[in-house]
This record gives C-alpha cells, sequence and structure tokens, in this order.
C-alpha cells in the first residue's frame, strides 16, 4: 500500500529536503506512525497531546481531515495526503 | 531586505484600509527561489477577527496547489494589524510556518478605512526569532 504524502517546506528538514514521501496506513493516525519511522521526529510536529496540532492543516484527497475524523480517518491505497502549516497569526 | 513595486506595495495597503478593522491577510507570490513578489494574491481572514488572522483551510490548500503548478511560493505573507504598530505579536512569531517568507505588516491604527500614511515593515522570522529588514519600493521590479 503506497499513500503520497506532501510535505511542507518547514518539514522537509525531516524528509532530506524531498517535497513528497511514501508511506503506508489504513488511518492519518497509522499513516503518521509509519513516517515517524522513516523521518524521526516528524510526528511530533505534526501532533500534540494525542491529537493534530490545532495550526497544522492535513487534507486527504483535498478534504481537511478535521472534517472527516481527524486521526482517524480512514486511507487507501492510492490516497494523497498534503499536510500544510496555516498561515495564521495575531 | 524586501524589494517591492509600487503597485504590489499599494494594493497590500489598499486591501488593509478596505478591511480595516478587521485584520487583512495575503500573500505575493513569485518564482521559487526567486525571492520576486510578483502576484498579489488577497485572501479572505477566516478568523474575521480585529485581533487575529487565518487563512480558510480550504482556501489555503487551494491557493498551494496552484503555487505548486506555477513554480511559485509565497515570498511575502503579509497582514494587518488594526490597533497596534507593525510589530510581530507573539502569535505572530509562534505560528510564523514559512521560514523563507517575508513577513510584512501594515498597520492602520493611524487612519483606519482612510488615506494618510501606514507603517508598512518587513521581518524574518524563524525560528522564534525576528529580524526586521528594509524595505525598498520600486516603481517595477528590475528583470532578472
Amino acid at each position: 500500500m503506497a499513500i503520497e504524502v506532501r510535505i511542507p517546506t518547514i518539514l522537509r528538514t525531516y524528509t532530506d529536503g524531498e517535497k513528497a514521501v511514501s508511506g503506508d496506513g489504513a488511518s492519518l493516525s497509522a499513516l503518521i506512525d509509519d513516517l515517524e519511522a522513516s523521518h524521526p521526529g516528524i510526528k511530533d510536529r505534526l501532533i500534540d497531546n494525542g491529537d493534530l496540532r490545532r495550526f497544522v492543516n492535513v487534507y486527504i484527497n483535498d478534504e481537511d481531515v478535521r472534517f472527516i475524523g481527524g486521526l482517524e480517518a480512514e486511507l487507501t491505497d492510492g490516497d494523497q495526503v498534503v499536510v500544510l502549516p496555516a498561515v495564521a497569526g495575531g | 531586505m524586501l524589494t517591492i513595486d509600487q503597485a504590489t506595495y499599494d494594493a497590500i495597503v489598499a486591501h488593509a484600509r478596505r478591511d480595516h478593522p478587521v485584520e487583512a491577510c495575503g500573500i505575493v507570490a513569485g518564482p521559487e527561489g526567486s525571492d520576486r513578489p510578483e502576484r498579489h494574491v488577497d485572501m479572505v481572514n477566516a478568523a474575521g477577527s480585529p485581533t487575529f488572522y487565518e487563512f480558510d483551510s480550504t482556501d489555503l490548500l487551494g491557493l498551494y496547489r496552484d503555487l505548486d503548478d506555477r513554480d511559485e511560493e509565497p515570498v511575502v505573507i503579509y497582514h494587518s494589524h488594526t490597533a497596534t504598530e507593525a510589530y510581530p505579536s507573539r502569535t505572530d512569531i509562534g505560528l510564523a510556518q514559512e521560514p523563507n517568507a517575508h513577513y510584512v505588516l501594515v498597520s492602520t491604527r493611524e487612519h483606519g478605512n482612510n488615506d494618510g500614511p501606514v507603517e508598512f515593515r518587513s521581518y524574518r522570522i524563524v525560528d522564534g526569532e525576528v529580524t526586521e529588514e528594509e524595505v525598498a519600493v520600486v516603481p517595477e521590479l528590475g528583470t532578472t
């Protein structure tokens, strides 16, 4: 099973500069664990206290995962995941 | 240093004035690695707040897909402060996640929706460290 994950600039330090990496998992949570195995440190940038960080957006096939189950969102072979830092401030 | 053309500068200031007292936000895109702010994109402040801004998550995805297709990146990320100076707030610093961008702050606190001088300042924000930089407004960006 292969899922393409698009990595934003700020997280490419964990992927040797790669813009996209491949991972697998039946849920977003499993995918992030799989990414952590190949790119140590990345999980902590996505998850805080067991939940997705508020200012990191994750999309599965263009859907914001917050609306489709968050970390429990299901994944299947060929899905595309996009990670984007929020653009926000005060 | 941020070098920006007069028309883009004016468009950012006009956006900030128009949206006052809500914070205005947007980007200026340019070819990847070029450091040339060429294409102004004004964004909706999904927070609709005088003290906070956030790009809507669907708009954000659309924006980055568009940038990808054009081999562009956000060269400038701007927003306005409507009651305080044009300096990054603690929130701005904590949430800055584009290490290659010039973070532009415009303050409309003096004149609000009306004409008159505004503060327009630019910063690099990397790993929580803020460095102010000079802003050069030129008639047009030079050719490369």
